[in-house]
């Protein structure tokens, strides 16, 4: 049988009784049962969800099970590279496989601002079902509010997730080892720096566009080529690769040390970042992971994450350091240091 | 990158150290006046790389920094009104005033925007003609232009519900008042590339005669600092002291003409206090008496204001080149850029935000 070619799908916006979301689709009454029949279950169905109970019920499988749960409040819903409902299922299939996990089910909750065109929904669904068939997923369960006007932001969704874990895995962010080697599978910064461009107001055109993918068959490669010798995983999402690698050197309390040189990002992206004053390092990736893995097979991790499409542009950028415990450090080009720190909150564009 | 590698090519740059090293013979002290300069060096670990004859100072070079307590308290109580649209840079949203910082002031239901240029407050005013939209006009003549820009456009449009809550600087009368100072110790100035820009560099012959410090106009990449040190450098070493450009590729002696233009129709110089250094006379600009009503210290009077710093808070050393600030008792305490005392651990050019967040924990 051929291959479906999910790039060529395209379905039309089903025909409703109305054309934008109305209070009653959440009242649980006849047009959220339409909205159900018609715009849902069409992108999802499966034999869990088609049951439409209160309740996605399965056979968890043997083994220890990953729970995730994340919401996505994006602004704007689609920018370039990828949208809020291709996020919002790659955002927990990723926080379920950074444990190693094999992720299989999602639910999904929709928080709706009444008045959102029905058109848009739609084009998010379809996204969303794009995105969970890539990743082989099944969204087993799910729920709609929709609120007032100006009570939220045109459209919040929540996903939630399960994965089975395999028996071997012991991946955390507490198991850093001094000579372990860092690695990130591409180049950082192009989600944030995408939605950043994208946003009204900042009026430069920018061909930078956003990273979001699922990376549950990179973390498989990794995990067939490493075992257990990869030793903590995570995607670097809001504050960046700062941010984690300071979370690891934390939890595990040791150093870290980058090598700037190594560590890759598009040149747009590197220009974005200059023109903003914004520090790549601290801005978010949706579809990059990074792994700290031991000495004696970080080569065939790397080499793993190179041949598979999601880890084509993957680098070895540091090591792990005895000393000093909790601290992120950076060697510049010219050979000097300087500390990578946490970014505190928002990041701001400077005056000058 | 194109046009900016270039610059922060490593053989090059060990060639200038190199060269540095060979030239100075005895210590001294450089002030880097512009705080993205202070962030360049600090980034970039350059004073790890410098020989330790050659010890650099912090300059007032910071917008954010210098902006006194009062205006950031009268910022966040013309935020606060119902009626107003309040739109600022980035980094002015979490410098603390006397009890509350503009995120703050958001929080409790002020209508703050983040923008990135005055113009965008211009179109926010023409999109909410029902609302007052006030810019917070901050800087030095880098920025200055283009708030002047945006002034003399609302009045061109006739825009009556835009304003600008002006507080600008001058670099050059700072400069003088540091050498004036008793305790100075600055022995040369890397001069700010962008003011430079906008204002040439004739300005500083009468400073570097007067005071017998040489002066270089510096770029903000690796190289143009190192050269600009080694510029400075070679003038001490054998007794100049002459302006000199050093950031020819942005800098002509008379600068932008047209932008120096736009200042003057919107802008007359004035007295102006900075913030931890105190008044400092003719080094600063106001909105001119004809543009008054688009003046939002004029249209929105605001009393009972009461400036308080924190007493802990050195950044008026700091800023004068008087201290480094990891020798402030309170810096990495008292005082974080989570917790900031002063508006130099703030802002993306304060050189305690910059000590903070590249080489805290190395003694200075």
């Amino acid at each position: 049988m051929a291959e479906f070619n999910h790039d060529n799908f395209s379905c039309p916006l089903p025909i409703l009784e109305h054309d934008t979301i109305q209070l009653a689709h959440g009242s649980g009454g006849r047009l959220s049962a339409e909205l159900i029949e018609r715009m849902f279950l069409p992108r999802f169905a499966n034999e869990i969800l088609n049951r439409l109970e209160d309740q996605a019920v399965f056979e968890p499988g043997p083994g220890r099970l990953a729970l995730t749960t994340d919401s996505f409040v994006v602004d704007p819903l689609f920018f370039p590279g990828g949208d809020i409902g291709e996020l919002a299922v790659n955002g927990t299939v990723n926080d379920l496989c950074m444990s190693g996990a094999d992720p299989l089910y999602l639910s999904v909750a929709f928080i709706i601002e009444e008045g959102l065109p029905m058109a848009t929904l739609h084009r998010v669904l379809l996204s969303m079902e794009k995105a969970a068939c890539a990743a082989g997923v099944r969204v087993v369960t799910g729920d709609t509010k929709v609120v007032h006007r100006g009570s939220c932001d045109k459209l919040f969704i929540t996903t939630s997730g399960v994965g089975l874990l395999p028996a071997q895995a012991n991946i955390s962010a507490a198991n850093l080892r001094p000579g372990d080697r860092i690695i990130v599978s591409g180049t950082i910064a192009d989600h944030g720096m995408a939605i950043l461009t994208s946003r009204e107001g900042l009026s430069f055109h920018s061909r930078v566009f956003s990273d979001t993918a699922a990376l549950n068959g990179l973390v498989a490669a990794m995990l067939a080529a490493g075992g257990q010798d990869l030793h903590a995983l995570r995607d670097p999402t809001r504050g960046g690769l700062a941010t984690t690698l300071n979370e690891f050197a934390a939890s595990s309390r040791v150093g870290i040390r980058l090598e700037e040189a190594a560590i890759p990002v598009r040149p747009e992206v590197r220009s974005a970042c200059e023109i903003l004053g914004i520090d790549p390092l601290c801005v978010a990736n949706e579809g990059k992971l990074v792994a700290v893995v031991a000495e004696k097979s970080a080569e065939a991790v790397l080499a793993a994450m190179r041949s598979h499409p999601r880890g084509r542009e993957a680098a070895l950028i540091g090591e792990v350091l005895a000393e000093p415990r909790g601290l992120v450090a950076l060697r510049t080009g010219l050979g000097a240091q300087r500390i990578v720190d946490m970014p505190l909150g928002e990041q701001l564009p400077r005056i000058c | 990158m194109k046009y900016v590698d270039e610059f922060r090519n490593p053989e090059l740059a060990r060639a200038l150290l190199a060269e540095i090293r060979q030239t100075v013979t005895r210590p001294w002290v450089l002030m880097e006046i512009c705080g993205g300069h202070t962030h360049a060096i600090m980034k970039n670990g350059l004073d790890q790389l410098l020989p330790r004859e050659i010890e650099l100072v912090h300059g007032p070079g910071c917008p954010v920094c210098v902006t006194p307590v009062e205006a950031i308290d009268r910022a966040v109580a013309i935020a606060s009104r119902p009626e107003v649209i309040f739109a600022s840079f980035g980094d002015m949203l979490r410098v603390p005033g006397s009890g509350s910082d503009l995120f703050k002031a958001r929080s409790a239901g002020a209508d703050v925007r983040m923008v990135y240029s005055p113009l965008e407050a211009l179109a926010l005013a023409r999109k909410h003609p029902d609302r007052e939209v006030v810019f917070f006009g901050v800087g030095f003549e880098t920025t200055a232009p283009g708030n002047a820009l945006a002034l003399l456009q609302a009045r061109r449009e006739g825009l009556a519900n835009f304003s600008m809550l002006a507080s600008h600087y001058l670099v050059a009368p700072a400069m003088r008042a540091l050498l004036a100072s008793p305790a100075n110790r600055v022995q040369g100035y890397l001069a700010a590339g962008h003011v430079c820009t906008v204002m040439g560099w004739q300005e500083y012959v009468a400073i570097a005669g007067e005071f017998r410090v040489p002066i270089v106009a510096t770029g903000f990449e690796v190289l143009d600092i190192l050269s600009g040190i080694l510029m400075v450098v070679r003038q001490l070493e054998a007794g100049r002291h002459a302006v000199e450009n050093g950031y020819g590729r942005s800098v002509s002696q008379e600068g932008n003409r047209e932008a120096q233009a736009r200042l003057r129709e919107a802008f007359v110089v004035a007295d102006r206090t900075w913030r931890g250094i105190g008044v400092l006379p003719r080094s600063g600009l106001a909105i001119r008496e004809e543009l008054a009503a688009y003046d939002a210290e004029k249209k929105f009077a605001v009393s009972g204001l009461v400036a308080a710093e924190s007493p802990l808070c050195e950044s008026g050393s700091i800023l004068q080149g008087l201290k480094k600030p990891n020798s402030c008792p309170a810096f990495g305490r008292e005082c974080t850029p989570e917790h900031p005392l002063g508006a130099t651990m703030v802002s993306g050019e304060g050189a305690c935000a910059a000590y903070y967040r590249y080489q805290r924990g190395r003694n200075g």
